[in-house]
């Protein structure tokens, strides 16, 4: 498992594109709103906390189809199932490694791209926490989603209306988080249950995302 | 009589060919029934007006739009576990049935809501969780349409369907969670004394009996035609081998 997961981290970083890419998305996607929405701070700052976490769940969805399609095609896939680890710990790795790559410096450079949206001072942390929680579920949803998708050519659009619905309570509960950090409110209920679908989804999507592996590579 | 027999497609076949023309028949006499009934010998109602028989279409077709999925979750259950053919096509025969009672429910609620709240939409609990629902069976049949290996296709539909059930109820409580809504609460529920005033009920009840005996005539139906289609591309792929070694 964990070879499993340095090798990937070290295709994300080496081989150009997956780990600068999300990020540069992220940026591109939240610099477009105010062209779209007009430059008023006032409107900005009010919408800031659900554009974020919008353009950090469309950041995650860019990279999805890598985690499985490049080692599907070159034939590596067939060969970590029948490696002696279950393949459940490798969609486990595989989530994690993309989560590594996406998830931890989307978290991270959240609060600089909330600056430029003149985020009320008092979300920043919720919202790097927020993210924090809730990327990982993100990816790990979306290696399911990947792993769904894996044996059919040019996935990638089927890829995002398959796995867009399931991010669905994620997105709620993340930035109502930030929106209640905004308005000065507390946020422990939405984090403890961003924290619970994030527990829950670690735990058993690598079981749905193995078996469905499995189909597609018999 | 055990649902195991039918998984023999052609006993299935067999069957249902004679129900299906009855169900058509006694579902659409119902509706006609249950729709004129409601439509003009009913009163208006006392602050909606007329509005309120939007009711006939809307209650039932969100009844279904929910309760197609539900059935599509036994039967893709029922396949995974136990490889009943029939049930993984009769899964998806049920869905583009469930995906327009879905957009029938909002599309009459939107009306309803017009005349009622003055809004064509707002973004209520219930009216979301729809609209999830809908790109749920939207992804369904997207990904059955996408994948060529029939079997391989029905187990991977299977497995979305079971997720996407766990997601989608998640999706509803996230969604009163996130907001407060318009719409009133359920319509049925059977602990309640009285659901409806008994003048609405009665042909409402109708309506409701008859969407499902046409829900499941529909659904019968598209199971044997997809039985047929199954069955027209193994003889064509046998015609096939059969030319090749010649």
């Amino acid at each position: 498992m964990k070879a499993v997961f340095v090798r990937d981290l070290r295709l994300a970083f080496r081989a150009g594109g997956g780990f600068g890419l999300a990020l540069a998305f992220f940026l591109i996607v939240v610099i477009l709103v105010p062209f779209g929405v007009g430059p008023e701070t006032a409107v900005l700052r009010r919408i800031a906390p659900g554009i974020l976490w919008v353009a950090a769940l469309l950041a995650c969805l860019l990279s999805l189809d890598r985690i499985f399609a490049l080692d599907f095609e070159d034939g590596s896939l067939p060969l970590l199932a029948t490696a002696p680890v279950p393949l459940e710990g490798v969609v486990l790795a595989k989530a994690a490694a993309h989560w590594v790559v996406t998830g931890v410096p989307l978290a991270c450079a959240a609060p600089a791209l909330a600056f430029l949206l003149n985020m009320e001072g008092g979300a920043y942390l919720t919202l790097v926490m927020s993210l924090a929680i809730g990327t990982p579920a993100l990816s790990m949803i979306g290696a399911f989603g990947a792993a769904l998708t894996v044996g059919i050519k040019r996935g990638g659009l089927l890829l995002s209306l398959l796995v867009l619905p399931l991010y669905v309570p994620v997105l709620i509960f993340g930035a109502s988080a930030v929106r209640r950090a905004a308005d000065g409110l507390s946020v422990a209920t939405p984090l403890l249950i961003l924290g619970a679908i994030t527990l829950v989804v670690v735990a058993v999507m690598p079981l749905a995302a193995a078996a469905v592996l499995r189909i597609n590579l018999r | 009589m055990s649902i195991w027999e039918y998984a023999n497609p052609k006993k299935f076949t067999a069957t249902v060919t004679p129900i299906i023309p009855w169900a058509f028949g006694i579902g659409l006499g119902l509706l006609v029934v249950g729709l004129i009934w409601g439509f003009f010998f009913t009163p208006a109602e006392n602050r909606q007006g007329e509005s309120v028989k939007i009711i006939y279409l809307h209650v039932p077709s969100a009844f279904l739009a929910i309760n197609a999925w539900v059935m599509m979750l036994v039967a893709s259950l029922i396949w995974v576990i136990r490889r009943h053919h029939v049930s993984a096509l009769a899964a998806k025969a049920a869905a583009p049935v469930g995906m327009v009672m879905t957009v029938i429910a909002l599309a009459t609620g939107a009306l309803w809501g017009q005349a009622t709240w003055g809004t064509w939409w707002v973004w209520d609990p219930r009216l979301t969780s729809f609209l999830i629902l809908f790109l749920f069976y939207l992804g369904y049949l997207a990904l059955w349409e996408a994948i060529p290996d029939p079997d391989t296709a029905a187990d991977l539909t299977a497995i979305m369907c079971i997720v996407g059930s766990v997601f989608a109820f998640l999706s509803r409580y996230a969604a009163i969670y996130w907001a407060q809504g318009l719409h009133q609460d359920a319509s049925l529920s059977l602990d309640a004394e009285e659901n409806v005033s008994d003048v609405f009920w009665q042909p409402l009840v109708l309506c409701l009996v008859a969407f499902g005996v046409l829900f499941v005539a529909l659904v019968l139906l598209r199971t044997r035609t997809e039985i047929a289609k199954r069955r027209t591309l193994a003889l064509q792929a046998r015609q096939r081998r059969a030319e090749v070694r010649v």
